[in-house]
């Protein structure tokens, strides 16, 4: 095995077909984007070059910035839950009863299709015979808000089931990420008399940060792309309230039938989150990493 | 794709985590990590799968779409169109009927049809032409909608099927809505006009009558908002559903002229008739006169607070018709219990009652590159008088060609709007249809922050006007 991967030609080979793949699906779309960002196109007919002036426009729309602080509300707020995530994973792997069974309940939203999703909640949102809406009026609510036309909620009622999709796929990461640290180092802090609290503190935070540090920069970037259950449940409105970048971009290509402009939206997208990823790497790089022997 | 992509890195991150890791534990790691990646990659593999599987069981729905390609002489034409049988199952019906007597009648020819739901029909209408790849026959909206095809030569003229055998079957005004620059580049299948249906029996319940005058149907929406039952059913997370309230409340205190020559570009929407127009909606909307959370609700979801009777009224197109006359799967108690009333007029205002919005729904154009263009002109003219012959009793819609509705068994309510429609003083065409899509969809967002009180009146005048004249 080891002296066919040294060959060159192995190699080529087999990285070639994934290669070829990758181009034609994202760095061929990525140019084209940029290309078409320069033009003035409603999809169909013919481009005419406008420099960088949809560039100029976006940088004074208005819409625009509104649905980019939505989408960095949904960045900070995942991020945020990654915290409750790692909590219930160290619960998990921790030898308690039925954490298998936990870890697959926890685990299922991950496997529903967006769509799915998305039907589910606008039915449990629903104004009067939502489970939602029912149960607050159960509990004596006189009159309960309609979570997705009221500007102001609609944003953190979407993020909860944006937040609850994803739950699975983090907490499966931690999961593994836990299971690997070795078990000699946590019967040596309990032997030195440490608590569960500090073995977590102590022992387990530190060995799992790179893992962390990695979860943070999906969850980030995932919800700064973020679109397929706003664009079911609300699609974007009422509006505006719940537009993110995506949607908006969306929108302007295939509702205005204004693709240059769309396609400004989207290189420019793809920027913020290169810039993005590029900060919190930086922020978060530690000189030394910490080692298990 | 993207989610794939996600797990990759976070994997190569893990490795690279683990490397400093001694003994077996990263193997194990590795392998655990591999096998999850190849799931995922064949998950991905089957959803493919799984999704063309789909869509090729849609498009197979004739039943014997039988053998693509071409044995022999044999010619395939492609049929894009928005009508699944789960939704519009009577249309799915006689689109079905219609293909199989045609396929019957014109042995060489095999027609696919390849089914969509609206929102989606639209856009992949929109990326096929981007690649120059349109179906031979399909189906597109008037006026604005088309525009872009047009001057993008997608569709081809159909004058000369229309001087043809055709000449003289659509009802007056339906194909001049598909016509730019003196040709006509689509045939209308129907021709629709937009009521208000209400509950009888809600109605009746409280001791109340169709509104003659605006200030009678604000009684009524006092009277039902203070019963606890919610006046009108409006989805208008759709947005073109509000559109509908404000065209009629414009078209009776302005005129019917005022609203068309502000939709045009000829006159203003910051006309002083349709600023109040605008101010009316939102005191509709501080009377509670719509159900709760329209503006994250959806046409489909109103619409079903009206079918289980929670709300008294609905206004919407005659394309509903069939699930107030003939639709089995709706109870024939509540069936028979719909009405339908004009939109009142208001006082001191231009209007007539007779004025209607609506216009031609959709048409079927013919791809300008299609290798079989002939073939399929003759399968559009086919269609189209068959749909006018089969659509009244089989699907329950208006259809744009003439109909003798005497020779018919049709339901009342349906000879009632007919005949309200041949009386018609005048029918604005949908303003969303009208307008190009940049302006069409400032008006779609406008109409929505109009509901939600994000705007004011004047503010809602003064974007329409900046959208439509910047003309794109």
């Amino acid at each position: 095995m080891d002296k066919v991967m040294s060959n060159k030609k192995i190699i080529t080979l087999y990285v070639l077909p994934a290669l070829l793949l990758i181009l034609a699906i994202v760095y061929i779309p990525i140019v084209l984007t940029a290309y078409y960002g320069l033009h003035d196109w409603n999809g169909i007919g013919a481009m005419t070059f406008v420099g960088l002036a949809h560039y100029q426009k976006l940088l004074m729309d208005g819409m625009f910035w509104s649905s980019a602080g939505h989408s960095l509300l949904l960045a900070v707020f995942s991020a945020l839950s990654l915290i409750v995530y790692l909590i219930v994973a160290m619960v998990l792997a921790s030898k308690i009863k039925g954490a298998n069974l936990f870890r697959k309940i926890y685990l299922i939203p991950m496997l529903l299709s967006s769509v799915a999703i998305a039907q589910l909640w606008l039915r449990m949102y629903h104004p009067t015979n939502g489970i939602v809406n029912s149960v607050l009026e159960s509990l004596g609510v006189a009159n309960p808000p309609a979570w997705l036309a009221e500007p102001s909620l609609v944003l953190y009622a979407l993020f909860v089931p944006i937040l609850w999709q994803y739950a699975g796929f983090y907490i499966l990461i931690y999961y593994a990420a836990l299971k690997n640290i070795p078990s000699s180092l946590e019967e040596a802090a309990k032997i030195d008399g440490a608590n569960s609290l500090q073995i977590a503190w102590r022992i387990k935070l530190p060995l799992m940060m790179e893992v962390f540090k990695v979860t943070i920069v999906l969850a980030v970037v995932g919800s700064l792309k973020y679109f397929d259950l706003i664009y079911v449940m609300t699609d974007g409105g009422p509006n505006g309230a719940s537009e993110v970048m995506a949607s908006y971009m969306y929108r302007q290509a295939f509702r205005a039938y204004d693709f240059g402009y769309g396609s400004a939206i989207g290189f420019f997208l793809l920027v913020i989150c290169l810039v993005v990823t590029w900060a919190i790497r930086r922020a978060t790089a530690t000189k030394d990493r910490i080692q298990y022997s | 794709m993207t989610l794939s992509l996600e797990i990759t890195t976070a994997t190569i991150e893990l490795k690279r985590f683990h490397n400093k890791d001694p003994k077996g534990v990263e193997n194990v790691f590795k392998k655990k990590w591999t096998v999850l990646l190849l799931t995922l990659c064949l998950a991905l593999i089957a959803a493919g799968c799984g999704s063309s599987g789909g869509n090729s069981g849609a498009a197979g729905g004739s039943g014997e779409s039988g053998s693509s390609g071409s044995e022999g002489d044999k010619v395939t034409l492609n049929f894009m169109h928005l009508w699944p049988a789960g939704v519009s199952a009577g249309q799915n019906r006689i689109v079905n009927q219609i293909i199989e007597e045609y396929q019957k009648e014109n042995s060489h020819v095999v027609i696919k049809q390849e089914v969509l739901d609206n929102e989606q029909y639209k856009n992949k209408l929109k990326v096929l032409s981007a690649s120059n790849e349109l179906p031979d026959v399909g189906v597109t909206w008037a006026a604005g909608f088309l525009t872009p095809y047009v001057e993008g030569n997608l569709f081809a003229p159909v004058d000369d099927l229309l001087s043809g055998e055709l000449n003289g079957k659509f009802v007056a005004g339906t194909t001049e809505a598909y016509a730019i620059d003196g040709k006509t580049y689509a045939l209308p299948l129907e021709f629709n006009i937009a009521p208000v249906y209400y509950n009888k029996a809600i109605f009746e319940q409280y001791g109340l009558e169709i509104p003659q005058t605006y200030e009678e149907f604000k009684s009524i929406v006092k009277t039902l908002s203070d019963n606890g039952i919610a006046p009108v059913a409006l989805g208008n997370k759709d947005r073109w559903t509000g559109s509908l309230w404000y065209m009629y409340l414009a078209d009776r205190i302005g005129g019917q002229e005022s609203l068309a020559e502000a939709i045009t570009g000829a006159g203003s929407f910051k006309d002083d008739a349709l600023v109040q127009a605008a101010a009316e909606v939102q005191s509709l909307v501080d009377s509670n006169a719509f159900v709760k959370g329209y503006n994250g609700l959806s046409n489909e979801e109103a619409k079903s607070e009206f079918l289980n009777g929670k709300a008294a009224m609905y206004m919407m197109g005659t394309w509903e018709l069939p699930n107030f006359t003939t639709n089995e799967d709706i109870p024939q108690e509540f069936r028979d219990s719909v009405g339908f009333f004009k939109f009142p007029t208001v006082d001191g205002g231009k209007g007539n009652v007779d004025s209607w919005v609506g216009g031609p729904g959709v048409g079927l154009f013919i791809a300008e590159n299609s290798a079989v263009k002939e073939e399929a002109k003759k399968f559009v003219e086919y269609f189209v008088t068959k749909w006018g012959e089969q659509s009244v009793t089989g699907a329950g819609v208006i259809p744009a060609t003439k109909v003798d509705t005497a020779s018919l068994e049709l339901p009342q309510l349906y000879i009632d709007l007919f005949n309200e429609m041949n009386q018609a003083s005048s029918i604005t065409l949908f303003a969303d249809v009208q307008m190009e899509a940049g302006a069409a969809e400032t008006h779609l967002n406008m109409i929505q922050a109009l509901f939600g009180k994000a705007v004011t009146p004047e503010k809602f005048a003064e974007e329409h006007d900046a959208a439509i004249s910047k003309g794109n």
